[in-house]
C-alpha cells in the first residue's frame, strides 16, 4: 500500500467574524499519497484556500486531525510548526514572494537559513542544484526584476524544493501567467511529480486542474467530489502544439 | 538559535536597502556627532579661559584699598591710602601661605626717546612682581635692592615700548628713555606675553621700582595696590585668610569695623570665568542632547514604517520556516548593527567637528570621553529599543496575515 503523507481526519475550521461564526470547513476527510499530484479545486469561499493554509501549518484546525508524515500537528505549538514547515514543507504561491533586490541563488537559498544543520557551503550547492532542477543554472545571479514571470516561478519552485519536502504546497501558482508560460510551469511539475514529488496544487481553473492525477473539488467547506483524472494533459505535448510564434501584429 | 545565519540575513537585508540604512544611521550620526562636537568645543573654550588665567598666574592674590567712610562721605577706593609699605613688610614676615609679595604703584604718561614718543603706563614694584605676574626678562636684568633704596632712575620695557621707541636693530638695554620728564637707563627687556583675556596688551608697560615711582612721579607715600603669591593654587583661600587677619592689625580695625581692603584671588577669577562657560557648555549639550533625540525619533520611525512595509518578507520568511523568534533577532540585528555602525560614524563625525571648530577659533582641542560614551550608549539604547519594538510586533504576527499584507 502506498504511503500516506497527509492524512486528514473530520477537519473543521471556525473563524470568528463580528458576532458571527464562519464554518469555513465542516468536516474534511482527506488522504493525500507519496507521489500523489492533486488539484484542490473550487470557486472563492469553497474553503480551499483554508485548507491550503491548514495543510502547510501556517493556520491551526479548530477541531479534526491532520498527520503531516506521520507528525500530528494540532499537537505542535508554533516553534514547531516553524521547524514543520521549514523541514517538510515547500510553499509556492501565486505572486511569487520573491525577496526584492535579492539574487535568485540568495532568494532559493532562504529556507536553509532557517535550518541551523546546513553549513554555508552546502546550502549554496543545495540552492544551486534546485535552480538546476528548474532549468535556471544561468539566472542564477539575477535580480527578481531581470527576470520574467514564469522564470521568477521557477525560482519560487526551486525555493520549495530546496529543502527536499515530503510535499509541494503551491496556490494558484500559474494564475499570474500567460497560457504558454502556465503550460511550461505545469511541465515543470509533471517533470517534479515524475521524478517523485509528492504536489497538492490549489486552482480554480478546471484545464490546469487536467494536468494532474487527482481532482478534489471543495464547495461550501466540504469536499464535493474526489476524481482520478483519466484524460490527463501532458503539458510537453501541450506545449509542442501551440502555435511557434504569436503574432500580434494587426 | 543560529546567531551566524541570523546575523547573515540581516546584514543581506540592510544590503538590500542601503539607502534606506544609510538614513536611519544619518540620525543617529547627526545626533553623536554633535553631541560629541559641541560639549568638546565648550569644554575647549573653558580650558582656553582656563590657560589665559593661569598664564597669568594662579596663584596670584591682589589686594586692593576697599572703600573708606571720611566723615560720612563714601570715598572711592583710588582714593584712599590705607596700603602702606609697613603692610608689605608683614606679611612677608608672618604669612606662611604666601611665598612672594609685591607693591604696585602706576602712573600713565608719555614715554619718549629722541624724536619718537609713546603713551604708556609705568609700573612701580620689587623683583618678585615678575615672578608673581609671570613675566620674564629677555635681556637685561631686574633692579636689584639697592637702587629700589636708592630711588634708581632705572626701568625695564615691555616690548611693546620696544617696538615704539627704538628702531629694529638698537639695543634698547643701556639707553635712557624719559618718562614724565624723568630719565630712566633701560636695565632689561621683558619677554613677549600678549593680549591677556580680556583683549590688553601686556606688552605696554614699563616696570621700575616702586620707590621711584611713589617718590618722583607720584609723590606719595602710600602704595596703591599688592601682589602676592600663594604657594599654590590651593593655598590661595588659606593665605588670603592670613592676609586679610594681618592687614586689619596693621590697619588696627576694630571687630566692628568693614576691611579697608580687598583681596582677590586669580583662582576667585578663573573660577568665575568657567562657571560662565560651564554654562556655555550645559546649553551646547542641551541643544547636542535635543537633536540626539531627534535622531533616535528618526530611527523610530524608519524601524517602525520598515517592519510594516516588509510584512510580506516577515510572512514570507515565516512560511519557508522563520519562527517569530528569528523574526525578531533578524530586525534587532538590524538596529543594533544600524546603531553601532551609525555611532561610530557619528564619533569620528564628532571629532572632526571638534577638530575643525577647535582649529578655527584657536581652542585646545579637548576630546570628551564621557561624551562620546554617553552619546554612543543612549543612541544604542534607542537604536535597539525602536528596532526591538516594532520588530516584536513583527514576531508576533500571524504568518498568512503578513502574507497577505499589501
Amino acid at each position: 500500500m502506498k504511503k500516506a503523507i497527509i492524512k486528514v481526519k473530520e477537519l473543521r475550521k471556525d473563524y470568528h467574524v463580528g458576532e458571527m461564526i464562519v464554518h469555513a470547513l465542516r468536516g474534511i476527510d482527506l488522504e493525500i499519497f507519496e507521489g500523489d499530484f492533486a488539484a484542490i479545486m473550487g470557486a472563492s469561499g469553497s474553503g480551499k484556500s483554508t485548507m491550503l493554509n491548514i495543510l502547510g501549518c501556517l493556520d491551526k484546525p479548530t477541531d479534526g486531525d491532520y498527520l503531516l508524515d506521520g507528525v500530528n500537528m494540532g499537537k505542535l505549538n508554533k516553534n514547531q510548526l516553524a521547524a514543520l514547515r521549514n523541514n517538510k514543507l515547500g510553499f509556492i504561491f501565486q505572486s511569487y514572494n520573491l525577496l526584492p533586490r535579492t539574487t535568485a541563488l540568495e532568494n532559493v537559498e532562504l529556507p536553509l537559513y532557517y535550518n541551523s544543520k546546513v553549513k554555508a557551503k552546502e546550502r549554496r550547492e543545495r540552492a544551486k542544484h534546485a535552480l538546476k532542477q528548474v532549468g535556471l543554472s544561468d539566472r542564477m545571479d539575477h535580480m527578481p526584476n531581470q527576470l520574467s514571470g514564469g522564470q521568477q516561478q521557477r525560482v519560487a519552485i526551486a525555493r520549495s524544493l530546496v529543502n527536499d519536502p515530503v510535499v509541494i504546497l503551491a496556490d494558484e501558482a500559474t494564475g499570474n501567467l500567460d497560457t504558454r508560460t502556465s503550460y511550461e510551469i505545469m511541465e515543470l511539475f509533471q517533470k517534479l511529480n515524475n521524478d517523485g514529488k509528492t504536489i497538492v496544487f490549489v486552482t480554480h481553473e478546471a484545464d490546469i486542474a487536467r494536468f494532474m492525477k487527482r481532482n478534489v473539488i471543495f464547495r461550501d467547506g466540504r469536499i464535493q467530489k474526489e476524481n482520478d483524472v483519466t484524460d490527463r494533459f501532458n503539458a510537453s505535448e501541450l506545449i509542442e502544439a501551440l502555435p511557434v510564434e504569436e503574432e500580434f501584429a494587426s | 538559535m543560529n546567531y551566524k545565519n541570523l546575523t547573515k540575513i540581516a546584514t543581506n537585508a540592510l544590503k538590500r536597502n542601503k539607502f534606506r540604512a544609510i538614513l536611519t544611521m544619518l540620525g543617529i550620526i547627526i545626533g553623536v556627532g554633535s553631541v560629541i562636537g559641541m560639549l568638546s568645543i565648550g569644554e575647549g573654550s573653558k580650558k582656553s579661559i582656563q590657560e589665559e588665567m593661569s598664564d597669568m598666574g594662579t596663584n596670584m592674590i591682589m589686594i586692593r584699598p576697599g572703600t573708606e567712610r571720611r566723615g560720612g562721605v563714601m570715598m572711592g577706593n583710588s582714593d584712599t591710602e590705607s596700603l602702606q609699605i609697613s603692610d608689605i613688610e608683614a606679611i612677608k614676615k608672618e604669612a606662611v601661605n604666601i611665598s612672594a609679595v609685591s607693591p604696585q604703584v602706576s602712573s600713565s604718561g608719555q614715554a619718549v626717546n629722541g624724536n619718537k614718543n609713546w603713551p604708556t603706563s609705568i609700573y612701580g614694584v620689587n623683583a618678585n612682581y615678575l615672578d608673581i605676574r609671570k613675566y620674564e626678562i629677555e635681556d637685561g636684568r631686574i633692579f636689584t635692592e639697592r637702587e629700589i633704596k636708592s630711588l634708581a632712575k632705572v626701568c625695564l620695557v615691555g616690548q611693546t615700548v620696544v617696538e615704539n621707541l627704538f628702531e629694529d636693530n638698537v639695543d634698547p638695554v643701556g639707553q635712557t628713555i624719559r618718562f614724565k620728564g624723568i630719565p630712566l637707563k633701560i636695565i632689561g627687556v621683558l619677554k613677549e606675553k600678549g593680549e591677556n583675556g580680556m583683549g590688553m596688551d601686556q606688552d605696554d608697560m614699563l616696570i621700575a621700582p616702586y620707590t621711584s615711582v611713589q617718590r618722583r612721579m607720584l609723590a606719595i607715600t602710600h602704595i596703591q595696590s599688592i601682589y602676592a603669591s600663594a604657594v599654590s593654587e590651593e593655598k590661595s583661600d588659606v593665605a588670603i585668610d592670613e592676609i586679610e587677619t594681618i592687614l586689619r592689625r596693621e590697619h588696627k580695625l576694630r571687630e566692628s569695623e568693614a576691611d579697608d581692603f580687598q583681596v582677590r584671588s586669580q583662582a576667585e577669577m578663573v573660577e568665575t570665568f568657567s562657571s560662565i562657560s560651564d554654562m556655555l557648555t550645559m546649553l551646547l549639550g542641551a541643544i547636542a542632547g535635543i537633536s540626539l533625540l531627534v535622531g533616535g525619533i528618526g530611527i523610530m520611525n524608519i524601524m517602525y514604517v520598515s517592519v510594516t512595509e516588509r510584512t510580506k518578507e516577515i510572512g514570507l520568511r515565516m512560511s519557508v520556516g522563520g519562527r517569530g523568534i528569528d523574526i525578531l533577532a533578524q530586525f534587532l540585528i538590524e538596529a543594533v548593527l544600524l546603531s553601532i555602525v551609525g555611532g561610530i560614524i557619528g564619533i569620528i563625525f564628532g571629532l572632526l567637528i571638534s577638530y575643525v571648530a577647535t582649529t578655527l577659533l584657536n581652542f585646545p582641542m579637548v576630546i570628551m570621553t564621557q561624551a562620546i560614551a554617553v552619546s554612543f550608549l543612549v543612541c544604542s539604547v534607542i537604536g535597539i529599543f525602536f528596532g526591538w519594538y516594532p520588530a516584536r510586533k513583527a514576531a508576533g504576527l500571524n504568518p498568512i496575515d503578513a502574507l497577505r499584507h499589501e
